[in-house]
């Protein structure tokens, strides 16, 4: 058994329904340290999955536990959980501000001090290239340079679970490198726990250490990478891995 | 480009906030000033009055347009420092108003009704002010032919007949109901009829339909004098006694509205029917001509 | 037209002499009018901001009732707002007909709708994604309802400028309310009114003259803050 410390999240009994059941997820557990990659047909619930974990869609039924704790409803507990994560979504959206004050967002709502956000913004701007666009009016920038920015803003106060949604959808090759480069040196040297969510496969299994396969709603299967592409338990997990599968 | 939209949209912000506290403050400081002590009066710039209350005078635009009351009512200010606030109707929405109880005093010209009003208590201590005549006017062409006939009803009748344009106000003004009332006497309604123009206006709006239509309207004699000078019209008709135009002044009951400031409304009425009132009144000119006429006209 | 030449001349006369008459008038046009719309500011911007995130579906029969008093004639808003504070409505107690405070009433009621719906639309077009981003990114609630408002400052620098130009140019309400009173209720249009009747068109061309020039120096720093529209 595993050290109940690195427990990070626990969903339990987890239903989402909308016109009808999109989530239904019996038992699910991410733990410290690792990359997760979800994968999945279209409109297999995985961005619901992202939006649940993240607190801002309320499940219709279940549980989430944070370190082994309920989740409380609402209120400054509820608040403090929610600031150890966040969610890069689908869509990029970047505030109609400079790029500067976008990335110290996150930081300014956590009340650190400027000296702090000066540096942390200083710093991250390098490590994503951007240190001359620092003063640009965010919502003027390239779709590469925006999604760098997203990761930045979400990295930058530093959250034990980042959650990202098809971050490279919308990107040229060198900018999906560039953006996969960012995600596995950050999971590695800041030790944050990442829930990538992508329909491209190769990209699941080039960052990934585990893989989640989801169809209609349900967890198909659950295990380590290498397992999942060379070894499924299941038939259409295979299917869909070799990117087979008809939906 | 950079931020500076956002920095703007906070100091605006910022601003809106500030002027609202600004304007507080202003609205304060008129306060403090009204509650400020009777002796401070020595202190001000000589010609400017300390106000120390106000009233307000429902009135018809005939008194107020062609310039009386703010002839009248800054001397009335300086005498008791009761400034007269005047809110200008036609005379049946004076009288609403004043009935409603949100005017202290009246000028008006209906007589008829506002001795009905004084006799059901709504209005007290009326008093016949001052007076003056209506006169029909109309395009110099006299299309009509009232050129020297002697009465209105005469003349009303010429104009009906001759399908000639008439400009009515049609806004339940004293001006207005007279006019019904001559057309009455004519037994003739014109109500409907294409020649016949009801503009719900006041007298100047209606004098200046009346120039641009070349048609005829009665009017006051004060407010055609006052903008004579503005439009073409001329006299056709004047003279006739059934023309008489009686303005009264009265206060609003305090019995039917205990928060008028009855007394106030006294010292106005007080004022105007003073001999010093009567010759002001008297000696008001527009264009080298005298307006109204003190004190009760059919004797 | 030699008239209204004429009218222009004397305008600009009365303009550059300060004449205190017209200064006072229109300082109280614009303390009035500029009062409303700082109130319709602050109830409509959060108002918007609230119906701008719900669902339109959720809100749609509420959308109607505001566009319906975006477009209500002045003097309705002026008779409603009448029938209120004369001393025989339910606030006459107050003794507030007649009065600037009157007229400001009547211009937020006319004002307000106006901030509402429109910082709505404006906030509707993203207003759900960016409440949901800066939530994720650990926003209180506080900062959230900023950063949702600042987003679509654009939009509602729109809204409070059209408020202020709907009410700083209508006669209808402030007529009724006001009473035109000289020196205390009279404003640029009131006076716009009167001058017309009493064939003193100098004046009131030259009070709106004025009425449009303010109205152009609003509109263009507007119009050079959005860009023309690029600045959506
Ligand atoms: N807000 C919503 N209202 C109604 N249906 C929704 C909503 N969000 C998602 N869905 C539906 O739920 C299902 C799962 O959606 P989603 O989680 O976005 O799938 P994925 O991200 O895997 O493509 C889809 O069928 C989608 O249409
Ligand atoms: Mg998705």
């Amino acid at each position: 058994m595993a050290n109940h410390e690195e427990f990070l999240i626990e969903l339990k009994g987890i239903r989402k329904y909308y016109d009808r059941e999109v989530l239904h997820v019996e038992q699910l557990l991410f733990k410290k340290g690792h990359v997760y990659g979800v994968i999945g047909p279209s409109g297999a619930g995985k961005s619901t999955l992202l939006r649940i974990i993240n607190l801002l869609t309320p499940p219709d039924s279940g549980t989430l536990l944070f370190h082994d704790r309920p989740i409380p409803a609402n209120g400054a507990g509820r608040l403090a959980i929610q600031r150890k994560m966040t969610l890069v979504f689908q869509k990029t959206l970047l505030f109609k501000d400079s790029v500067r004050n976008n990335v110290a967002y996150g930081l300014k709502a956590r009340g650190f001090p400027r000296s702090v956000i000066d540096e942390r913004v200083g710093s991250l701007l390098k490590q994503v290239g951007m240190t001359d666009l620092a003063a640009r009016r965010a919502d003027t920038l390239s779709g590469g340079e925006a999604q760098r920015v997203t990761i930045a803003r979400a990295v930058a106060f530093e959250p034990e679970l980042l959650l990202l949604d098809e971050p490279t959808a919308n990107l040229d090759p060198g900018n999906v490198e560039l953006i996969e480069e960012m995600i596995t040196k950050l999971a590695r040297n800041k030790a944050i726990t990442v829930v990538m969510v992508t329909h491209n496969v190769f990209q699941a299994r080039r960052i990934a250490d585990q893989v989640i396969f989801i169809n209609q709603g349900r967890i198909v299967e659950m295990g380590p990478t290498e397992k999942i592409f060379s070894a499924p338990d299941h038939e259409n997990t295979r299917l869909f891995v070799e990117g087979r599968m008809v939906y | 480009m950079l931020s500076n939209s956002k920095i703007f949209f906070k100091l605006l912000l910022f601003l809106l906030l500030a002027a609202a506290l600004l304007f507080a403050a202003g609205c304060s400081r008129e306060a403090a000033s009204d509650s400020e002590p009777e002796n401070g009066v020595d202190d001000e710039t000589p010609g400017v009055v300390k106000i120390t209350d106000r009233i307000i005078l429902a009135t018809t635009t005939s008194t107020y347009d062609c310039g009386l009351l703010d002839f009248l009512n800054p001397l009335f200010t300086e005498k008791t420092g009761i400034e007269v606030q005047v809110i200008s109707q036609g005379t049946g929405a004076a009288l609403e108003t004043g009935a409603r109880g949100d005017a202290d005093v009246l000028l008006v010209h209906d007589r008829k009704s506002e001795l009905k009003l004084v006799e059901e208590g709504t209005f007290i201590d009326r008093y016949d002010v001052m007076y003056n005549d209506f006169i029909v006017v109309g395009p110099a062409e006299d299309p009509a032919g009232v050129d020297g006939v002697a009465s209105a009803v005469e003349a009303f009748n010429l104009i009906a007949a001759g399908e000639d344009i008439f400009v009515s106000r049609g806004d339940d003004s004293g001006t207005n109901r007279m006019e019904l009332r001559l057309w009455e006497s004519a037994g003739i309604d014109p109500e409907g009829q294409d020649w016949y123009l009801s503009i719900g206006q006041g007298m100047g709006d209606t004098l200046r339909v009346a120039d641009e239509s070349m048609g005829y309207t009665l009017t006051d004699r004060g407010t055609y004098i006052a903008i004579f000078d503005s439009v073409e019209l001329v006299i056709a008709l004047e003279g006739d006694p059934a023309l008489f135009n009686q303005y009264g002044v009265m206060a609003v009951n305090p019995k039917e509205h205990p928060h008028v400031k009855y007394n106030y409304a006294l010292l106005y009425i007080e004022f105007l029917m003073s001999d010093e009132g009567q010759n002001l009144i008297n000696s008001f000119q527009v264009n080298g001509e005298r307006l109204f006429f003190p004190g009760y006209g059919l004797k | 037209m030699s008239r209204l030449f004429e009218g222009i001349i004397e305008a600009f006369r009365l303009i550059i002499t300060l004449n205190p008459a017209l200064l006072q008038i229109v300082s109280l046009s614009l303390r009035v009018s500029g009062m409303a719309v700082v109130i319709a500011a602050l109830i409509g911007i959060p108002l918007g901001a609230l119906l701008g995130l719900k669902p339109e579906k959720k809100t749609r029969l509420l959308n109607k009732i505001i566009f319906t008093f975006m477009g209500m004639p002045p003097v309705v808003a002026g008779l409603i707002i009448y029938l209120i504070l004369s001393r025989q409505g339910p606030l006459g107690v107050l003794g507030l007909l007649y009065t600037p405070t009157a007229m400001i009433i009547a211009q937020v009621f006319l004002a307000s709708p106006i901030v509402i719906g429109l910082t709505m639309i404006g906030i509707r077009a993203r207003g759900c994604d960016v409440e949901e981003m800066a939530r994720s990114l650990g926003a209180g609630s506080v900062l959230i309802a900023w950063t949702v408002i600042m987003e679509s400052r654009f939009a509602i620098l729109g809204a409070i400028i059209t408020g202020f130009s709907r009410v700083v140019a209508e006669v209808g309400a402030v007529m009724i309310v006001g009473g035109n009173i000289a020196g205390h209720t009279r404003v640029m249009t009131t006076a716009i009114v009167l001058e017309t009747r009493k064939g003193n068109f100098e004046l009131a061309i030259g009070l709106g003259l004025i009425l449009l020039i303010i109205s152009f120096i609003i509109n263009s720093g507007l119009y050079s803050i959005q860009k023309g529209g690029k600045n959506g």
